[in-house]
């Protein structure tokens, strides 16, 4: 078996902001009854997490979870361990209803960094990125220029992003053209207003 | 004529000059002008030719809605027409042009239906366009299409760029006067979260202009102070250059914000189209001043009152050296004693109010200006610029008392709220007689999803016209929305204005009241559709009585400036010559934007590459480097075919074919829509979504099936593979992965919420190889691991394991009719299977094949394909394939729509096969038709062509249609029509035209 490679293999852009492909991220969809004691159990078991509120992130040792609905959640873990974590966990839901699925080549992942980042991301993002309303904990499901994104804070400068892998192209070069310098807006980030 | 003063113009950096060229003139203005403002310090006073009439026209105002000072501006990529020259700060280079003349400014050929304008009137291209029939498309449409049009559309890509910018806030503020600021500042004291945005450059409105004092100090003062602390609340955020544009349902603002028109050398984004959800909005946009209409109110030098003041005091540029003030308010007094105390002439003021003014007319008085009340402007002497003025009785009927010379003539008709903000979502005005305008009806204000008020009006935009009022009211605005929002206001006391007080305005809809027909020909409402009052007057003797109809018969109201100034007077001059009160007559509706913001704002960063998304597979980056041909299949991009140097598509199509039938294609199917469905209910799920019976297939084993909508018609077919007890895998066509996917969940979510299935769509986790041909298996077994052999996977079953190394899902399914095998990988190792493929397959002549040896190949086996020979009208009955249709299920979605007697009709037309009888190519979309005329005069069609090809297996023309009774009919020969009117004989045959028995794929 070859190496497997991530959409745009680690792609960097630097401007006002700093835009880069994650490489290979393991990625789970798991759906099911978040209030069943049998599903919250399994992906404590098995990811050592907890299911998260919405809208929220919850961190465990195997895994980030992050709330996608009131019934799918997407367990970021190694990229390397999804497949058998998917295993692991269709195992232990055994007997309930519930789907795991592994889905992380479908996806592709970026961080923006940067003192702008908000101010970047409000440009194709229909997202409230105010600090005090979305910060690191929490995930937002929306739209990036024309297609689906989620995104999330590792910390307050830093914002991580999923997409489809067939649009990877696309929001990196959507990023790019955000990230580029002399655009500043000071909304968010008032010192350059 | 017009110039500079030597003196004066408070928003003007004397010490920086700036060249600009207007038609070709080099002309100086300084930094801070506006074009308008250095087109009038040069002389400029002619600016435009009109629109129906090519009337000379000079500036009117000096804000946002000047309708007659428009240019085309800039050059190539910067190109730009109508721009308004009063909104345009001046740059260093600005090129433009006068629009609306031919050939040139100066002299106008057009100018002679000026003297033609008695039989040019309301309605004239409704009356006389309307015969002969033919004569509209051939002669009077081209005539009319030159004559008409402002700006000249632009040829050239635009070289700017453009962004968007989503904001949310508690409370947006429109309008950066002295209201909005005050508005803005109380609103944000409780710790609201405020966006105030202010369209000029400039903070404070009006009132640096019109004077007065704010607790005791200079107004001005008060402004900076204001901006001062707006600027040091974190919680506040005020932006100039940006005007609001709509407000729209739920609270949505659009702010159009002009980065860099002030100075296009500059880098960045030259427009930011900022798409704000507020809680609240505050509409603190001012009012409007309203022309008077007299004959001659056009002619270049018969301003605004307050324009003309606004270019003595803001840019220190005087419009004439002599200029007669008419009104029928106090305000206007303002320009005389601003103009007097520029040293300038003010030959008379004409008050239409018998008693007229107050305060500010004592000053003026003072001053030893001549006021003449209860008088009017007869009519205004000159052509192109003003050389005099007619005086009369306002009572009376015109008669001249006195005419005086003068080149520059001031005009109020009294103030207007700008309501069309208010207006947008739905707020409604109420009637203000004192003051002779329409104002926000606050008890009927525009209403959010609760039901509850969300735009509040502050300042004049409310209706008070004083200072002291208007401080009053942006205080009660700013409490009002902070209480809402349960962040209560904390502020010391309520700003006091002082100014001087007002007489009553007296209405004045015609000057003089009794004007005759010929003067009222020349008394303009609509300056740039150019509408007069005699049109309106004949508009309504003609029955049109909504204002609504009048507008559009008329034209007022509809031109780019969309009626700003005309609109009141214009529906006053209706309810005059109606005989109804005002209010009864009513608005028209107000839309945004408040002015026209440019396209490039409204696309953002969609553009060239990033106009739309393109999808690309894990192999797409290898088909770009084998230089493929490639064609949209929804938003992916897939390789029609791969030509060699100097080979046609055709002939590429022909051999990557002829390869695949004889020894080995691969195709990228990674494209492919792959939804898991599982659950216990999951089987039953897909019975219902299927025609056919889905919950009876083993695990291992996979089938073909078609889905339909409720009606009954064809959306959707694919391969099903049962992964377990629970759990399916569903292939759908490329362009339906998410149609179908939502499809489900639509079903899950609102109908069947008590079937225990979920969905994930899996398509892109997979790159999705074809191996096709003969020598598939060979190749498979090459690269080695999983039992690929007949026995261990037949036709129509999968497989889990391991070729090559890879790990990998295996499905025996064949959309050729070859042996085919199509191999699952992660999508992270697409590409590397795939070139293991090619060099596993360099001994069997390994080629890839693209979207149309598919197509090809698939038409050749009689495979039918969804958007070909279905086009959401078609039943999987009319193509034969009533074996996928289970009889057997109580109910599946379609499934009594079919049963309908239009679906079960015999007259339905069916899937054939086609051949040309001299193995030509049929054209794609071809009708059959049949003998005689319909009802309409038409020819009578039996039939049309699905899908054709040529095919290079049979070396011929093949082709696949829906005809009437078309499976009775084998081997009848129908003539079919081609593109060039001629006709082609084709046998109709069986659709399957290659292997039949399925002998190929099924080894």
């Amino acid at each position: 078996m070859s190496n497997p490679v991530s959409a745009l293999n680690g792609v960097s852009f630097n401007g006002a902001v700093t835009v880069h492909e994650q490489g290979l991220s393991g990625m789970i969809t798991l759906r099911g009854d978040f209030a069943d004691k049998a599903f919250v159990a399994a992906v404590k078991g098995v990811l050592g997490a907890t299911v998260p509120a919405q809208r929220q992130v919850s961190t465990g040792e195997h895994a980030r979870v992050l709330w996608m609905s009131p019934d799918e959640a997407l367990c970021l873990v190694d990229h390397e361990k999804a497949e058998e974590l998917t295993a692991k966990l269709a195992d232990a839901l055994k007997g309930t209803h519930a789907l795991a699925v592994n889905v992380s080549d479908a996806r592709a992942h970026f961080s923006v960094q940067g003192n702008d980042t908000r101010d970047a991301l409000a440009k194709v993002m229909p997202v409230d990125f105010a600090q005090d309303v979305f910060g690191p904990g929490q995930v937002r499901r929306s739209r990036l220029a024309q297609v689906a994104a989620a995104v999330w804070f590792e910390d307050t400068d830093t914002a991580e992003i999923i997409c489809f892998r067939s649009v990877s192209t696309y929001v990196f070069d959507v990023l790019c053209q955000c990230a580029q310098p002399n655009a500043a807006v000071g909304f968010h980030n008032q010192t350059v207003g | 004529m017009s110039t500079r003063l030597s003196t004066g113009g408070r928003l003007l950096n004397r010490g920086k000059a700036i060249e600009f060229t207007f038609n070709g003139k080099r002309l100086q203005g300084y930094e801070g002008d506006t074009l308008a403002s250095a087109l009038l310090a040069n002389d400029q006073m002619l600016v435009g030719r009109s629109f129906k009439y090519r009337r000379p026209r000079g500036i009117v105002a000096s804000g946002a809605e000047e309708p007659n000072a428009l240019v085309n501006m800039g050059q190539g990529g910067s190109f730009e027409p109508n721009q308004r020259a009063t909104t345009t700060e001046l740059f260093h280079g600005l090129t433009c042009e006068s629009q609306n003349h031919w050939p040139s400014l100066e002299f106008d050929v057009g100018v002679v239906n000026n003297s033609l304008s008695r039989f040019l009137p309301a309605g004239f291209y409704y009356k006389t366009f309307i015969q002969p029939r033919a004569a509209w498309k051939h002669v009077f449409e081209p005539i009319v299409r030159h004559s008409a049009g402002l700006g000249k559309a632009p040829k050239d890509r635009d070289v700017d760029t453009y962004e968007h910018f989503y904001a949310f806030v508690d409370v947006v503020v429109i309008g950066g006067g002295i209201a909005g600021l005050q508005a803005a500042k109380t609103a944000a004291s409780g710790g609201a979260k405020v966006l105030l945005m202010e369209q000029t450059a400039h903070w404070g409105g009006r009132t640096p202009v019109d004077g007065g004092s704010i607790d005791g100090k200079p107004a001005a003062d008060v402004i900076a102070e204001l901006v001062n602390e707006l600027k040091a609340m974190d919680n506040v955020t005020i932006r100039t250059r940006m005007m609001g544009a709509g407000v729209y349902d739920h609270g949505y603002v659009l702010g159009y914000e002009r980065l860099t028109d002030h100075a296009p050398q500059s880098n960045g984004p030259r427009h930011r189209l900022w798409r704000i959800r507020a809680a609240q909005i505050i509409t603190a946009t001012g009012a409007i001043e309203r022309p008077l209409s007299f004959a001659g109110n056009d002619i270049p030098g018969v301003m605004l009152a307050s324009a003309l003041r606004d270019y003595v005091v803001d840019y220190g540029v005087s419009t004439g050296d002599r200029t007669v003030v008419v009104t029928n308010n106090d305000d206007a007094y303002r320009t005389a004693i601003s103009l007097k105390q520029a040293g300038l002439e003010v030959p008379v003021i004409l008050d239409a109010r018998a008693a007229g003014g107050g305060a500010l007319a004592d000053e003026a008085r003072a001053l030893g200006i001549r006021i003449e009340n209860g008088k009017g402007i007869a009519k205004v002497k000159g052509g192109k610029r003003v050389t005099g003025v007619a005086i009369c009785a306002q009572a009376g009927e015109g008669a001249v008392l006195e005419e005086i010379a003068c080149d520059a003539v001031a005009m109020s008709g009294g103030w207007s709220p700008v309501v069309h903000l208010w207006s947008h979502c739905g707020g409604k005005l109420t009637w203000d007689d004192a003051q002779a305008h329409f104002r926000p009806d606050a008890d009927r204000a525009p209403t959010n999803q609760t039901g509850d008020a969300f735009v509040v009006t502050a300042g004049a935009a409310s209706g008070p016209l004083q200072l002291d009022a208007i401080l009053k009211d942006a205080t009660q605005a700013g409490l009002s929305v902070a209480e809402t929002l349960g962040k209560p206001a904390k502020i010391d006391a309520a700003l006091q204005g002082d100014a001087p007080s007002e007489n009553a305005l007296e209405p004045v809809w015609l000057m003089p009241q009794g004007a005759n027909d010929k003067l009222r020909s020349k008394a303009w409402l609509d300056y740039q559709n150019d509408v007069k009052v005699s049109d309106v007057r004949l508009a309504a003797q003609e029955g049109y009585e909504s204002v609504e109809h009048t507008k559009r018969y008329t034209t007022l109201g509809m031109a780019t400036d969309q009626g700003k100034l005309s609109n009141i007077n214009g529906l006053a001059t209706l309810a005059g010559q109606l005989n109804a009160p005002i209010p009864k007559v009513g608005t028209t509706t107000f839309r945004p934007p408040y002015t026209p913001i440019s396209m490039g704002a409204i696309a953002g960063e969609a553009k060239h590459s990033l106009f739309q998304p393109i999808r690309r597979t894990p192999i797409h980056a290898w088909h770009e480097a084998q230089n493929a041909y490639f064609e949209p299949v929804g938003q992916w991009r897939r390789p029609y075919c791969f030509p060699k140097t100097g080979e046609s598509h055709g002939d590429a199509v022909s051999r990557e074919i002829n390869q695949t039938r004889n020894s080995l294609g691969l195709l990228d199917a990674s494209t492919l829509g792959k939804l898991v469905v599982k659950g216990p209910d999951a089987g039953k799920f897909l019975d219902m979504l299927y025609t056919n019976m889905m919950s009876t297939l083993k695990v291992g084993k996979c089938r073909y099936g078609l889905m339909c909508n409720e009606n009954g018609f064809l959306i959707d077919d694919g391969v099903v593979a049962r992964i377990d007890e629970d759990t399916f895998l569903c292939h759908t066509t490329t362009g339906g992965a998410e149609r179908i996917h939502g499809w489900m969940e639509d079903w899950l979510q609102c109908e069947w919420w008590d079937m225990q299935v979920y969905v994930a769509n899996v398509t892109e986790q997979f790159a999705q190889i074809a191996v096709v041909g003969p020598n598939a298996r060979k190749v498979l077994e090459k690269l080695g691991g999983m039992d690929v052999s007949a026995e261990a996977l037949p036709f129509m079953e999968w497989r889990d394991g391991q070729i090559g190394g890879f790990d990998c899902r295996a499905y025996r399914i064949s959309f050729s009719g070859e042996l085919s095998y199509e191999i699952a990988v992660p999508a992270s190792q697409g590409l590397a299977f795939w070139e293991a493929l090619l060099e596993a397959g360099a001994e069997f002549g390994v080629m890839p094949y693209g979207t149309e040896a598919l197509h090809v190949m698939r038409a050749e086996k009689g495979f039918i394909m969804i958007g070909d020979e279905t086009d959401g009208t078609v039943i999987p009955q009319d193509l034969n394939m009533q074996w996928a249709i289970s009889k057997k299920k109580e109910d599946f979605l379609g499934k009594r729509a079919q049963e309908r007697p239009a679906m079960a009709s015999p007259d339905r037309w069916k899937l054939v096969g086609f051949e040309t009888l001299d193995k030509s190519v049929i054209p794609d979309g071809a009708y059959i038709a049949a003998p005689g005329d319909n009802a309409n005069g038409q020819r009578n069609v039996q039939g049309r062509i699905t899908s054709t090809y040529y095919s290079p297996t049979l070396d011929r023309g093949i082709a696949m249609g829906l005809v009437h009774n078309g499976p009775d009919r084998m081997g009848e020969v129908l003539a079919i029509q081609k593109v060039d009117g001629s006709e082609v004989q084709a046998r109709i045959v069986d659709p399957v035209f290659y292997d039949k028995d399925g002998e190929k794929q099924n080894v």
